[in-house]
Order: structure tokens, then sequence, then C-alpha cells
């Protein structure tokens, strides 16, 4: 599958974002008001900020984004109709959970009831843009059990990584942020290794021969004339091969870049003086992570239509 | 509403079943598709560098050629296959659509692309297991085959013109249209007759469009030319013998 760019700084940012956003929930759940007007002000801004430049940069990939307000009316049926609306909706438990947290609503006793379903609307979100994947038999790689653990996973991982990174900058790093992040990065690189050995061990079992119909016992098919003089769309979209032949080798960097956050966060516990760079150092390395396997995810994918174009197996 | 409309006992199931037996690969349909739906419901479909080296441009209908290797010494065979929208029972290209753009006609089936309401997200095209939605990069939105709805009901034509294009336009009639719910139909007949399959039927879409298999052929067991002149004698023919053995001192 074609990886398109705004659909992976889409689901990287947004995900670190809504990640970032149902941490602070959490902590606001557990310890009531922010203890700094200026961390728990930023922390918001960047975790919205990162689900808002999400959001635009989804709409870009759309052919015609002045009709995007459409994509809220199909929720009955549409994973991506129902994504737009939870997204969407987030914004509102997040706003006055900011607004409660930092103090601007002087009604504390709401802080944790806000911060729970701020929580839970991110993780609603980050679900329905896995289920989009997961629900198209037409992608083997995608229609898999893990992937939406997997997308989980990820922006639980890199938003922890970014409320340490945060914290640290602000001068309130504290070992459980640490310790956190290590978990969750550790808990994404587990699923993911997981993910990688399950497609690898599926029998690719769909063939050019069962999707045309035309071979009988013991014969093969193979396309003998292709239905155009130039590329198009289908190829474009679904025949995308540029990373596939390169798949053994970025899944190794997006492991070793989860390993070298994982090592360098635990490395924040041992030295916290170094916390800042320490902690920005791992943010990195996490969001480099997340961006070369979400472009591994779409092109490692390989579509069933690919068989009507000469694939053999799919 | 991108829900699908409930099924009726009785069901109009308009599609086409296509003929590999006589098809011979000549194109008409797809350039009579292009030139109907150029200026029709899809209208424009898009050509990018049309008079140039590399030109390309949204079909909704595209025929592929395959070889099918025989088994053993049996001859390959060449089979060209149309391909297009298959109006699926159960199109997953339709529940996926974010806006409603695309839907599942309830009276004849037909499944079609709302061109005002498409966003052009392409969703559709990644549920479709057939490759049969086409973006238009120009328009912005999603098209695909619509079975002609603007000819099939269209009273300025004649009874016998309000078929899709790609029917109309096939020389060897190896493309027929009509109601595959009804059994008794003439589609429905010739798909019982000749054993017309589903593309990819365990995927679950359940096609409309149903496909009829080339017929075996009779010489498929004549051995390609494999330099191999030795036949056995049937001690029937002294001329043939001669041969044989001409052929045989002239081997030495």
């Amino acid at each position: 599958m074609h990886p398109a760019y705004s659909v992976i700084l889409f689901t990287t940012a947004s995900g670190a974002g809504y990640g970032l956003l149902a941490l602070l929930g959490i902590v606001g759940f557990n310890h009531g008001p922010s203890s700094s007007l200026w961390f728990g002000a930023v922390a918001i801004i960047i975790a919205l900020g990162l689900i808002t430049l999400g959001l635009l940069s989804s709409t870009f990939h759309l052919g015609r984004p002045e009709r995007a307000w459409r994509a809220f009316s199909q929720w009955r049926s549409s994973w991506l109709s129902r994504e737009g609306i939870a997204s969407v909706i987030t914004f509102a438990p997040a706003l006055l959970f900011g607004a409660l947290w930092l103090g601007f609503i002087a009604k504390p006793q709401w802080i944790g009831l806000a911060g729970l379903a701020t929580a839970a609307m991110c993780a609603v979100t980050v679900f329905c843009t896995a289920k989009i994947y997961s629900t198209l038999t037409t992608i083997r790689q995608w229609h898999h059990k893990l992937t939406v653990p997997v997308y989980l996973a990820f922006a639980l991982a890199t938003g922890a990584v970014l409320l340490m990174a945060i914290a640290s900058v602000f001068g309130l790093y504290q070992i459980f942020q640490a310790g956190l992040a290590v978990v969750a990065l550790i808990l994404t690189l587990v699923l993911k290794f997981l993910y990688w050995r399950q497609i690898d061990a599926e029998p690719r079992n769909r063939t050019i021969e069962a999707a045309t119909g035309l071979a009988r016992a013991g014969e093969t098919v193979r396309q003998w004339e292709v239905p155009h003089t130039a590329k198009n769309f289908i190829m474009n979209e679904m025949g995308y091969a540029v990373a596939r032949k390169h798949a053994e080798k970025l899944r190794r960097l997006v492991m070793i870049l989860l390993l070298l956050a994982i090592l360098v966060t635990v490395l924040t516990m041992a030295a916290p003086g170094l916390a800042i760079p320490l902690s920005i150092i791992a943010f990195l390395l996490a969001g480099a992570a997340a961006a070369v396997e979400r472009w591994l995810f779409f092109a490692e994918a390989q579509h069933v239509v690919s068989l009507f174009y000469g694939a053999e197996r799919a | 509403m991108t829900s699908l409309p409930a099924q009726v006992p009785g069901q109009k199931k308009l599609g086409l079943v296509i003929d590999l037996d006589t098809c011979v690969g000549c194109q008409a349909c797809a350039t009579s598709c292009k030139e109907w739906n150029t200026q029709g419901y899809s209208a424009p479909l898009n050509d990018r560098n049309a008079y140039g080296a590399s030109p390309e441009g949204t079909w909704l209908n595209r025929i592929h050629g395959y070889e099918v290797k025989g088994a053993e010494d049996e001859q390959s065979r060449i089979v060209h296959f149309p391909r297009s929208c298959l109006h699926c029972e159960e199109p997953a290209c339709v529940t996926v659509c974010p806006t409603g753009a695309s839907y599942k006609r309830a009276e004849d089936g037909i499944v079609l692309v709302n061109p005002e309401t498409c966003i052009g997200c392409k969703l559709c095209s990644w549920a479709c297991p057939y490759g049969a939605r086409e973006y238009d990069y120009d328009d912005g939105v999603m098209k695909k085959c619509t079975l002609c709805v603007d000819r099939i009901y269209n009273k300025n034509f004649a009874e016998e013109d309000r078929v899709p294009a790609c029917v109309k336009a096939c020389p060897t009639g190896a493309r027929h249209f009509g109601d595959l719910g009804d059994a008794e139909s003439k589609v429905s007949r010739l798909v019982a007759e000749r054993g017309g399959y589903d593309l990819l039927p365990e995927m679950g879409y359940k096609p409309v469009n149903k496909y009829l298999p080339p017929r075996k052929r009779s010489n498929e067991k004549l051995k390609a030319a494999s330099g191999e002149s030795e036949v056995k004698s049937d001690g029937k023919s002294r001329v043939d013998d001669f041969f044989r053995w001409a052929d045989r001192l002239l081997s030495r």
C-alpha cells in the first residue's frame, strides 16, 4: 500500500498527542490540580497541538478537503467516520479538563472525572483509527488481531516519553515517569515484534489462480497482458513495493530505535541531572521509531487486488 | 446512507455476465465505457498526459490478459479478462465510506458514488478486492462503473439500446446484462448452464457479476512442438509409414 505521508504524520503525531493527553488526564485523576501552571498549560497545549496538527494533515490526502465535514455522518457503518467524530468529541472533555486542572474553573472535585473522560476518549479515538485498518479484509497484514494493540501501544509509549520530556524541562522529572515510559516502550516493542512474527508465519494462501478462477487442476496462471499502457491509480495506490524489499532492515531499525529509547530512558533514572537532554533524545528516538514503523505498516501491506495485476500470491 | 439496504425476497440484482470463452480482448467495451462515461454520470473521466509518452487516466473497465499454463504437456491458453465493478451484495466499499457518498441502491442493487459528496479519501478503493474503484486525480473524487445507470432506464433510447455501453459495444456477444436476482432471467440461466462463477467468493463480498469459464478445448492434449518427431505407426497408412521411415533415415 502506498504510504501517504499525511496519514503517517497524522497517525504518529496525533497518536503521541492522544497518549500524552490521556496520561495528563490520569495524572489529574490521581494528583488533583496541576502542580505548576506553566507545566500543565504547556503540556496540554502540546498534546492538543499534536492532535490538531495530525487532524489537519489527515485532510491533506483528501481529494476534496472542503467537504471533510461530511465524514461525520456515517458513524453507523464506517470506522473512519467514527474516528472523525471521536477525535472532535475528545476536544470537549479535554478543554474542560484543562480548565479544571489548571484552576481556571475552581471546581477541583471535577478534575478526576474530567481527566478520566478525557483519557477514555483518547483511547476510543486511537482505537477507531486502528479499526479503520484492522477491519479491511483485503489486506492480510492489516486484518490482524495485533493491529489495534500496536496502535494503542505506540500512542501510549510516545505519549509517555513526551510527558517525561516536558516534565523534565519544567524541573518536574520523576522516576515514575521514566518507569512508565520504559514499560510502555517495552510493551510496544514486544507487540510489534509479535506482530511481525505472526504476519510472516501466516500462509500467503490467496493465489492468482484462485482470484481469476481460471486454473483447472495442475494449471498455473500468470499475467500475460496488462490492462493499461501506463501506471494507473490501482497500481500506484495498492502496488507500492518500494520498502517491501527493505522490510528486514527497516524492521531492525524500528527495534533498534525502540531499544535505544528504552536505554536512554533508563539512563535518566541513573542520572536525573541529565534528565532534560536524555528525555528529549528518548522522545526523538521513540518518535522516529513510530514514523518508520507506520511507514513500514503501509509499505509492507499487500492488497489482494495485486493478484489481478500479476502477483502470484497475497 | 452507507448502511446496506435490506434484501427483500426476489431482490432485483442487476449485473453483468462476462463470457471468458468468447471475449477476444478487443478493448471495445473499455473504450465505449470511457466514451459514454466521460459525458454521462461520471463526467468527466480524467486523462493525464493523453498525448504524451505515458498517458494515464481513469477507466471503469479494464481488460487483463492471463496465460493459463497447461498441466504437463498441454498447451497454454490465453484468456482475456475484463474487470469492472461487480456490484457486490456485501460491498465493503460502501460501508467504509465516511460521508455516505458511496451507496447501494435498494431498487436494483447498483453500487454508485455520489460525485457531489465524495471527499476523495480513497478508503473505498482499499476495501475493494477487485480494484473496481479508481481515483480521479483531476476531480478529486472516486469513479466507478455505474452499470450505465444513465442508459439502462433512459426513455430516450430505443428498448434494445437500454443496456450498458460495454454490452452494446461487444462485437462477440461476450457481455450479458440482466437481473441476476431472478433465477428465470436469461443471464441467470446462462450462469446455470455454463457454470458461471464468482471472483474471490471466500472473501464474502457476494459479487453479483458472474464470469463464464472458457470451454474446454478439443485439442488441448496436442503436444506443443517439442522437436520429438517419433510417432508410433498405427499400421493403417502406408504413406505415413513411408514418411516415418524417411524421417528416421534423414535423422541419422
